[in-house]
């Protein structure tokens, strides 16, 4: 590969690029900073900002280094007379547009622009002509816009057309009268869209809700993880005075590159909701008074300890950490039932025992983009993850095939080659998998399945494509994961990927399902996935039965709970419902007995594992609301008041250091196939299916109102 | 001779003597002092006293919330909450100082870029209860208003300079 290193000088050192580099990646590289607005490592190159000009030997006029492929002995300066001169002189042309309002810019103290006009800008303007004015534009209730501020660097332009794929954003006009604008009157509406305030190097578009609250100087930054998909997005809460003013996305190549949904940067409003629960409450007849923190404690330690082995039931959220997970565990055992799960949403347990012991992607979340074939089953992905779809559209640009087998088709901004739809998800993949058969005898545990069953010519070719790559894959999403029929899904799919050399992965609920499997909130499965001596209760068939205490751990019965149907009323009927809740909704005060007031996930620390098996711990950024504390200690000092051994932790590291002592070295295992499993008769209608809209998937992003005024939002809940 | 010039000076209470000269000498100059709530020493239009926050002719509050001022002061004795107003502009809904910690420095007034907070010439006021030293953006509104023509006149006075 030698012919691909370049050798070059930068600013009179020697230097080493690939061939096919811009120069100025190089100069990143070496640290030779040279200023940039246009130029982002992630978005295509358009060099029109024209801050970059640098000075090569030899070229007759300076260069801008964003668009300068580096050849073979080039010799460069960054920091030139000549350079720094034409930096000047670019600088002087943006700032003759750029309004002097910095003092009232949210992007003060944090602006590109203003910190390079530190460097290059005159201290006196030699404009005296009239300043443009562009009038501001309403794109959504998410980005705010300041268009005179905009210094037409195209970012965002770029990035609807290349990391969304549906440009709402665009420039209209041109020369002195180029103006960034949507190309209709619409909304920006795209899962991702409110990276393009991140991107903005100037304050022309802003954050909406966060408009005028603070400044960038005075908040601190702390490190979180996105408590709302699978994927478990790195972020940055900024904080000031224990009050969560913004979320910003922490660069993790690995997990969410620079990006992150809307629902991630935005649902932190849902901690100041209006309906918090602040302090305990206890129904007494059909009133709910206030009790104070050690009363209410008592009262569920008595519930709880009177209840005790099979009258007991444990439903907690995929949300909960590993910590609390593991705590809610101990606790069941203490008290002598396994009636305890996580799964809210998984209506189809019957073949649980060949579950792996979590569920995974079936590759890291990178990994997605190298593969050359990817067959989505039941998944409305964008909603789901949108960081898993943004990196499947990444794949299918670089030419994978990427195919989906969906009740209902949803919109994709790539190729689909091929999307089979409008019937339930077991007929769509029976014709899949007698197509990846090809003749051969169908495994025994699909055989009754596909019994009759012809491939169409899109189940011939997508059984092709999953055979012909060598990295392919097969992902199961949430709509099959909350699936009357899952079991024939799941069977079917590790069929085809048997039969085509294909992973088996799923998109799993929840932050953090597979901690919360590890940590052995299962009915059958303890900790560390070994299985429990008898298995306990399933979601549904706690709710199905007579129970003398439940105990449900940041669980919405109303929304959240899919596994059945009627959660409130069947929680009703329950002798005692103690619910541990950061919100007092209008279905828990209906249910339960006794409210307990937890933190969000910014006011608790702890750890998530997300869908690739990658552990996250972080730390609690804001002050808890009201009375409201972490979960894991409100389940800590139950255990003391139940007597229950080794539960005087004090901090939730030692939780975690205990629970990761006990699994030692963790092999998510896979899913095991065996038995036949019959027709699901009924149960595969596409219109049984449930797939929750994107800003309606959790307790956190129903109560943030910003989401909750996009377009997506009003669409899903028919008001628009 | 050094020791016995000494004891004369000791017994003749020289040292005393010495001292009351300056009381005479002072007793026929013309007084310096002042009797203070009756008679006042000059101030210059720069003086660092009571804060106020100004307003444009027009009635509108010049703050605008960039909490410049809040960064600049070195004791930590301005906090700001600042919120989209009513009518759309970025407004303070918070503006509290604290008399007990600010030291008067006037780095608050240098950092302004509207003119918003001045420190007045006020410097006679007092507190009688606690939370009395918190000056609210009301009270320091109210005071901007009440000493308008005299914050107007310093400012006048000062613009040569700046």
């Amino acid at each position: 590969m030698s012919d691909d290193i370049v050798n070059l000088e930068v600013d009179g050192k020697p230097v080493t690029g690939r061939k096919g580099q811009m120069l100025i990646e190089v100069t990143d590289s070496v640290g030779a900073y040279v200023p940039r607005f246009c130029y982002h490592e992630k978005l295509s190159i358009a060099a029109n900002c024209r801050m970059c000009l640098i000075d090569i030997v030899g070229a007759p006029k300076p260069i801008p280094a964003c668009a300068q492929p580096i050849t073979e002995g080039m010799k460069v300066f960054t920091k030139s007379p000549r350079a720094i001169a034409a930096q000047k002189a670019t600088m002087e042309f943006l700032l003759i547009n750029h309004p002097l309002d910095c003092p009232i810019c949210d992007q003060g103290g944090e602006c590109e622009l203003q910190d390079l006009a530190m460097g290059y800008g005159r201290d006196i303007s030699r404009y005296n002509d009239g300043k443009r004015v562009v009038k501001d534009k309403d794109i959504g209730p998410l980005v705010s816009t300041d268009m005179t501020r905009c210094i037409h660097c195209t970012r965002c332009v770029r990035f609807g057309e290349e990391i969304q794929g549906n440009p709402q954003l665009g420039t209209v006009e041109r020369g002195e009268q180029v103006k960034i604008s949507t190309y209709v009157e619409q909304n920006v509406d795209h899962e991702l869209s409110a990276n393009i305030i991140d991107l903005c190097p100037v304050g022309a578009l802003n954050n909406k809700p966060y408009r005028y609250s603070a400044r960038a100087w005075e908040m601190e930054q702390r490190a979180t993880i996105s408590p709302h998909d699978c994927v478990g997005s790195n972020l940055y809460a900024h904080v000031l005075r224990g009050t969560v003013k913004r979320i910003v996305p922490r660069d993790n190549e690995a997990i969410n590159e620079t990006w992150i949904s809307d629902r991630d940067r935005f649902s932190y409003e849902a901690i100041y909701a209006a309906d918090r629960l602040k302090t305990p409450r206890i129904k007494s007849g059909s009133e709910w008074r206030e009790l104070d923190w050690s009363a209410a404690l008592e009262r569920a330690a008595e519930v709880l300890g009177q209840a005790k082995g099979d009258k007991l039931g444990v439903i907690a959220s995929p949300a909960a950490t590993v910590e609390e997970s593991s705590l809610l565990s101990r606790l069941a055992d203490h008290l002598g039932t396994n009636n305890i799960d996580h799964r809210i949403g998984r209506r189809d347990v019957s073949d649980q025992d060949k579950d792996p012991v979590f569920e995974t992607l079936g590759c890291s979340i990178d990994e997605i983009e190298q593969q050359g074939s990817v067959l989505v089953v039941g998944s409305n992905i964008r909603n789901e993850a949108p960081i898993i779809a943004h990196r499947l559209r990444k794949a299918a640009l670089k030419g994978c095939k990427v195919n989906f087998a969906n009740a209902q088709e949803y919109e994709y901004f790539f190729d689909v080659a091929d999307y089979r739809s409008g019937r339930g998800l077991v007929e769509l993949l029976s014709g899949i998998a007698v197509a990846a058969a090809d003749g051969r005898v169908l495994p025994d545990s699909i055989a009754k399945l596909c019994k009759g069953v012809s491939a169409s010519d899109a189940d011939q070719r997508i059984a092709a494509a999953l055979k012909a790559s060598d990295e392919s894959l097969i992902l199961l999403g949430a709509i099959a994961g909350r699936h009357a029929a899952y079991s024939a899904i799941r069977a079917l799919g590790a069929a085809i990927a048997t039969l085509t050399g294909a992973k088996l992965g799923n998109v799993t609920m929840g932050p953090n399902s597979a901690g919360a499997s590890l940590a052995g909130v299962l009915p059958h499965r303890t900790v560390g996935g070994k299985t429990r001596g008898k298995a306990g209760k399933s979601v549904a068939q706690m709710l199905e039965s007579a129970l003398d205490a439940v105990l449900l751990v940041n669980v919405e019965p109303d929304a959240d709970i899919h596994a059945t149907v009627d959660a409130v009323n069947k929680l009703k009927k329950q002798k005692f419902v103690i619910a541990l809740t950061p919100f007092a909704t209008d279905a828990l005060l209906e249910c339960a007995d006794l409210l307990l007031p937890i933190g969000t996930f910014a006011e608790t620390s702890g750890t998530y594992v997300n869908v690739a098996g990658t552990w996250q711990s972080f730390g609690g950024v804001a002050n808890p609301v009201g009375e409201a504390r972490p979960c894991w200690k409100v389940l800590r000092v139950l255990g003391n008041l139940l007597n229950a051994d080794g539960f005087d932790y004090v901090t939730s590291e030692d939780v975690l250091a205990e629970i990761k002592a006990t699994l030692g070295k963790v092999d998510p295992g896979s899913y095991k196939v065996g038995g036949a499993i019959a027709r699901p008769n009924g149960a595969d209608a596409p219109a049984d299916e449930i797939d929750t809209p994107l800003y309606s998937m959790d307790g956190l992003v129903r109560r943030a109102n910003a989401l909750q005024k996009t377009l997506s939002a009003k669409r899903a809940a028919g008001s628009d | 001779m050094k020791q016995f010039i000494g004891y004369i000076k000791t017994f003749a209470l020289w040292e005393l003597l010495k001292g009351l000269s300056v009381t005479q000498k002072q007793f026929f100059k013309k007084s310096v002092t002042l009797e203070y709530p009756d008679e006042k020493t000059p101030q210059s239009h720069r003086f660092r006293g009571l804060h106020a926050l100004r307003r444009y002719p027009n009635g509108e509050e010049r703050c605008i919330a960039c909490k410049l001022c809040e960064a600049v002061c070195p004791a930590l004795a301005i906090t700001i909450e600042s919120n989209v107003s009513d009518d759309g502009t970025r407004r303070t809904s918070r503006y509290d100082i604290d008399l007990f910690k600010c030291i008067y420095c006037g780095f608050c007034e240098e950092a302004c870029p509207v003119d918003a907070i001045v420190e007045t010439r006020i410097h006679e006021y007092h507190m009688e209860a606690p939370g009395e030293n918190i000056m609210t953006k009301d009270k320091l509104l109210a005071i901007g208003d009440k000493y308008d023509a005299m914050i107007s006149a310093d400012k006048a006075a000062d613009a040569k300079y700046r």
